[in-house]
């Protein structure tokens, strides 16, 4: 391509988030809402940068007790013990059920970790501008989108097990501090994904829509 | 089967406007659309049954065009509904031992972990799991009905933008995987009895998924624009 493709933005038109609609900006851009669904309209996400960086250093810090405290505690006659995510599934491949190990250990462990480095390597492409494997960081910020609610699963696990093992007197499982900081883990990342504009992957360096607006305002 | 699905769903690029718009004087009088994801201003283009139309920069779907769009949707929200109903009432798995049975439905294991001081844990699985989905139906049901009998129903763009925000947290397809590791899980303990709305689940999620399939917001609000 010879010359810069046209965008919405560049020709005073903004799209609606919620529905879709095309519209153009009046006068008073920063307050306009969608002719149609009536949701509030921006060239970019807000703050986008920022927000996406705040959110993810916070699932960066609750990913360590995620991983360092237990999910549960059990308790019964033999004695009780603690189970973090990993010996969980360190239980699980040792019992023979490796496919189970795979899979907890891909939802629970390196599934938060790759959407954690994958949102850092967007966050810092789209802030440098750069035009590398645009098409390709694309389709890594839908990936991160699909992908990060199967990170829920332990949660799950904790929840039913708790829940059964509670009632009688065989043993005593209880939920442990682990299980908060993983919910925080995934709910953090969730919300990391919702803020970051995939629009600024493909944005020159000449236009600010509206980019990083907290960095304009400090100079 | 898949090459069958792959020919169903080949994706229409869309021409870029400035290259495509002054040879095809057909296509610059379509409508434009810009890219949610990367914001590029294209052309409308017709699509054939089953097409999905990808932008031409970055690929995201911009909309697709599904047969019967509207009345699937529609067919799948009240089988949704019906099923969510049947998995909320009945107990997921139960526990045998020694003659004793114990089950727990989804809403007992918020409770169980209320009342061991994990509100947090108890709020999310409550929220991704019962509020969310009930939400999304809710909303789904509500835009859908009216528009089938021919009315508008009011407060259709706030219940419209409320089902956009809902939509991606409901987590019923990820319950489900979480209570088929606890049921291997617990396999040691004692025997495990699926319950009748494990299966419902199960069936939900197939539903939940179906749904995110066909659903067409264009068709919906085509639908609302012709009727007011």
């Amino acid at each position: 391509m010879t010359h810069a493709p046209t965008t919405a933005a560049s020709r005073g038109l903004l799209v609606c988030h919620a529905c879709g609609l095309l519209s153009r900006a009046g006068p008073h851009a920063h307050a306009a809402s969608c002719p149609r669904c009536g949701a509030r309209l921006h060239w970019r996400k807000p703050d986008s940068i920022s927000r996406t960086w705040a959110l993810l250093i916070a699932a960066m810090i609750f990913y360590i007790p995620a991983n360092v405290l237990p999910m549960m505690h059990t308790s019964s006659l033999f004695g009780s013990q603690s189970d973090t995510i990993m010996s969980g599934v360190a239980y699980f491949w040792n019992s023979g059920a490796w496919y189970l190990a795979l899979i907890i250990f891909f939802a629970s462990i390196l599934v938060p970790m790759l959407k954690m480095i994958a949102l850092v390597l967007l966050l810092v492409t789209a802030q440098l501008h750069s035009r590398w494997q645009q098409q390709q960081r694309a389709r890594l910020y839908r990936l991160v989108e699909i992908v990060g609610r199967w990170s829920m699963l332990d949660v799950y696990v904790v929840a039913v097990i708790v829940a059964l093992v509670q009632l009688q007197a065989l043993a005593t499982i209880r939920a442990g501090p682990g299980a908060i900081a993983f919910g925080a883990v995934v709910v953090l990342t969730m919300f990391a994904a919702m803020s970051y504009d995939p629009r600024l992957i493909w944005d020159p360096p000449g236009e600010e829509h509206g980019r990083d607006s907290a960095k304009t305002r400090a100079t | 089967m898949l090459t069958c699905l792959e020919k169903a769903f080949t994706s229409t690029k869309l021409h870029l406007v400035r290259e495509y718009a002054s040879l095809h004087r057909m296509t610059a009088d379509a409508p434009l659309i810009a890219c949610h994801e990367c914001d590029l201003l294209q052309r409308e283009a017709p699509l054939p049954q089953g097409g999905i139309a990808r932008c031409g920069r970055c690929g995201a779907e911009l909309y697709r065009s599904h047969p019967d769009s509207f009345e699937r949707m529609l067919a799948l929200t009240l089988g949704a509904g019906v099923l969510f109903a049947i998995a909320n009432a009945f107990p997921i798995i139960g526990l045998k031992l020694e003659g004793q049975v114990i089950e727990t439905t989804l809403f007992n294991t918020v409770r169980a972990l209320y009342n061991e001081d994990m509100t947090p844990v108890a709020a999310l699985v409550f929220v991704t799991t019962m509020l969310m989905p009930a939400l999304q139906l809710f909303a789904m049901a509500y835009l859908l009905l009216p528009l089938k009998l021919g009315r508008a129903p009011r407060h259709f763009a706030l219940v419209f933008r409320m089902l956009q925000a809902v939509r991606p947290w409901g987590m019923v397809e990820v319950l489900m995987l979480g209570v088929l590791v606890s049921l291997v899980k617990l396999a040691h303990l004692a025997t495990v009895v699926p319950g009748i709305a494990l299966w419902s689940f199960g069936a939900l999620m197939l539903l939940f998924a179906a749904i995110a399939a066909v659903f067409d917001p264009r068709e919906l609000w085509a639908r609302v624009s012709a009727i007011r």
